[in-house]
């Protein structure tokens, strides 16, 4: 069932929160480093979904195989070869930036040596050397992306779910911290990530599109604009969920 | 439990910036003890009373001396009518009045009865039974004082020895203080392990704590594990203020007692961790936690006896951790006796920290519904 051109693979995945139906019948296949955009607007189910392949809630329908592991089965078992940035901080504020980093390696099974190996590598992968002795919750915004990925990346996860790992940041630590995201995919890390910045998603090497909690449009940027007669990606994103919206009210 | 180091490091470094609930927890115990032992005597005194003398006689001024001398009554105010000797009582000002009649000398006298009436404001039970005791006692003794020389008998027939073992001097500190032990561990814990886990949830840290390979176990026995430490350090001061401010006195195995406490008290973090599995938010959570609080004081027998409660209250003290620390406590620090008096309130204990921490790893999902 694992094949090894797919680390993320979903069926038919879909999830209720009583009446609503927030992710409705979601079939994706993503490849090794790829890196997948999940574009939408607020409500659309992106976080929803981002939830259910990190075993963190359990799809009402269908199922998904992350990095050869079926989220119903095994939710346990995939913590362990993901990393996840959820869409709010969820590092701790009253601990220091080496504290945190700490924490998160020693719940990832590092210890000794290989431990303060593996921070010390992450610490100059994101350049986090002068912020080690602050505390978290004094951070500016790209400061605190930058600690949340490095926390999710200790213990080198071959998947990687970031949820709107920017919204708040300014241009140029946004830029900064998608050619980190550029140089893990390189490294054939998959991630899949969520945002509502449309030069963002030029830069994914495929996006979905989901509206009401479904997919509307899927493929490389260029293919999604071409849907709609190759105008922008962002003016294709509003007329397929116009078109979308249109559908569900007629 | 490889994950349990980082989880108890992390949380000890939190509960040490904490400044304030720290603070709380220390000061919470040496608040609650000077109040507790200061304020509360449960051996009345000084009685505020005002007295009727109608009869004006040397034999009348001799038995309100005699009501005085028990200790119990304290004269604030002579009075010249019952209706003076009413109004008193009625405003608060004097909760007993002593009534002598005009016939009371010439009564004694002829040898028939001679009546004394004592009011008493039993609004207040614990120091109205107290007032009604004394009161039968000096006529008790008057009695058998004019009896006995009645019948020429330099001796009296019969004397009950009582002798209060353990607690001679019958001192509420001595009850009271190792009782406030347990009660302080109780609230302090309860509270602050309930809200350690919602806390998390409201904060958002939790969504990025449970995705990660930690067990549950792991990260319940992480979390509640420095505050074991924060227990012993409440205990240490109760028991030292106690013995050195109000000379309370620890008279049997102190290292047992810490043994067992440890015991106790992770039985109590447990039950904070069981409430934070039932609530969604700190307010929840600490709603709850007082909730629990009242029984734990009322029916533990930190203040009133359990055996004279109705059996189903006795029932609900028994579920109580509190109930048989207290035993133990009292047990120790003023019998002095061990484990062979002991060992079932242990296994109790042992029990419940078990059964807690199993309940609530159980109750606890690693998922976000
Ligand atoms: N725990 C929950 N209980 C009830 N409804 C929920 C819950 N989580 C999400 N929803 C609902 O599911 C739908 C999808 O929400 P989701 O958070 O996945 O959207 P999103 O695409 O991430 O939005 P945003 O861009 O604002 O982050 C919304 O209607 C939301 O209200
Ligand atoms: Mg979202």
């Amino acid at each position: 069932m694992t094949d090894s051109a797919v680390t993320v693979e979903t069926r038919h995945l879909t999830r209720r929160f009583g009446p609503i139906v927030a992710v409705r019948d979601l079939n994706l296949t993503i490849a090794p480093g790829e890196v997948f955009g999940l574009l939408g607007p607020n409500g659309s189910g992106k976080t929803t979904t981002i939830r259910m392949l990190c075993g963190l809630l359990e799809p009402s329908e269908g199922t998904a195989i992350v990095a050869g592991v079926d989220v119903r089965e095994s939710p346990d078992l995939i913590k362990e070869r993901i990393g996840y940035m959820s869409q709010r901080f969820g590092l701790y504020e009253d601990l220091t930036v080496a504290e945190n980093m700490d924490f998160f390696a020693g719940i990832y099974g590092l210890e000794g040596p290989s431990r303060r190996g593996r921070i010390a590598e992450v610490v100059s992968f994101l350049g986090l050397n002068r912020r080690l002795n602050q505390l978290a919750g004094t951070l500016s915004g790209g400061w605190k992306q930058r600690l949340g990925l490095a926390c999710a990346l200790m213990h080198r996860p071959p998947v990687l779910f970031l949820d709107e790992p920017t919204a708040g940041v300014d241009p140029a630590a946004r830029r900064g911290f998608w050619s980190t995201i550029a140089t893990l995919a390189a490294q054939g890390t998959t991630v899949i990530v969520t945002t509502h910045y449309m030069d963002e998603a030029g830069r994914c090497h495929r996006v979905g599109l989901m509206s009401q909690g479904h997919l509307i449009a899927l493929g490389t940027p260029d293919e999604v604009a071409q849907q709609v007669g190759g105008k922008s990606l962002e003016d294709a994103f509003i007329i397929l969920q116009e078109r979308d919206e249109q559908e569900q009210d007629a | 439990m490889r994950r349990f180091g980082p989880m108890f490091r992390k949380e000890f470094i939190q509960m040490r910036r904490d400044r304030l609930t720290l603070g709380i927890m220390v000061g919470i115990p040496i608040i609650q003890l000077l109040l507790f032992g200061f304020a509360i005597q449960t051996d009345v005194r000084h009685i505020p009373t005002v007295v009727l003398d109608e009869s004006r006689t040397p034999s009348s001024r001799d038995i309100v001396a005699a009501f005085q001398n028990t200790g119990n009554f304290r004269i604030v105010s002579h009075v010249d009518g019952r209706d003076a000797l009413d109004a008193w009582i009625a405003r608060g000002d004097a909760q007993a009045g002593i009534v002598i009649p005009q016939d009371f000398p010439r009564d004694l006298a002829r040898g028939t009865t001679a009546t004394i009436q004592v009011i008493v404001d039993a609004s207040d039970p614990l120091s109205s039974q107290a007032a009604l005791a004394a009161a039968a006692g000096v006529a008790q003794v008057r009695n058998l004082a004019i009896l006995s020389a009645a019948a020429h008998r330099g001796a009296l027939p019969l004397e009950t020895r009582v002798r209060p073992r353990y607690n001679p001097g019958l001192r509420s500190p001595n009850y009271i203080v190792p009782g406030l032990v347990g009660v302080i561990l109780t609230i302090t814990l309860v509270l602050v392990t309930a809200m350690a886990i919602v806390r998390e949830r409201e904060r958002g840290t939790l969504e990025q704590l449970i995705v990660t390979p930690i067990t549950k176990t792991e990260l319940m026995l992480g979390k509640i594990a420095p505050y074991v430490g924060v227990g012993l350090v409440q205990m240490t001061t109760v028991l030292l203020l106690g013995r050195f401010v109000f000379d309370v006195p620890l008279t049997g195995n102190v290292a047992l007692l810490y043994g067992v406490a440890f015991v106790f008290i992770v039985a109590s973090l447990a039950l904070g961790l069981f409430v934070s599995t039932l609530v969604r938010t700190q307010q929840q959570a600490m709603q709850a936690s007082f909730f629990f609080v009242l029984p734990n004081i009322l029916l533990s027998g930190f203040m009133f006896p359990r055996q004279a409660m109705p059996v189903f209250f006795q029932w609900i003290g028994a579920l109580l951790p509190l109930t048989h620390f207290l035993k133990v406590l009292r047990g120790i620090l003023l019998k002095g006796v061990g484990v062979a008096e002991l060992w079932q309130e242990m296994l109790i204990l042992l029990l419940f920290a078990t059964v807690l921490i199993a309940l609530s790893v159980r109750r606890f999902r690693k998922t976000l519904d």
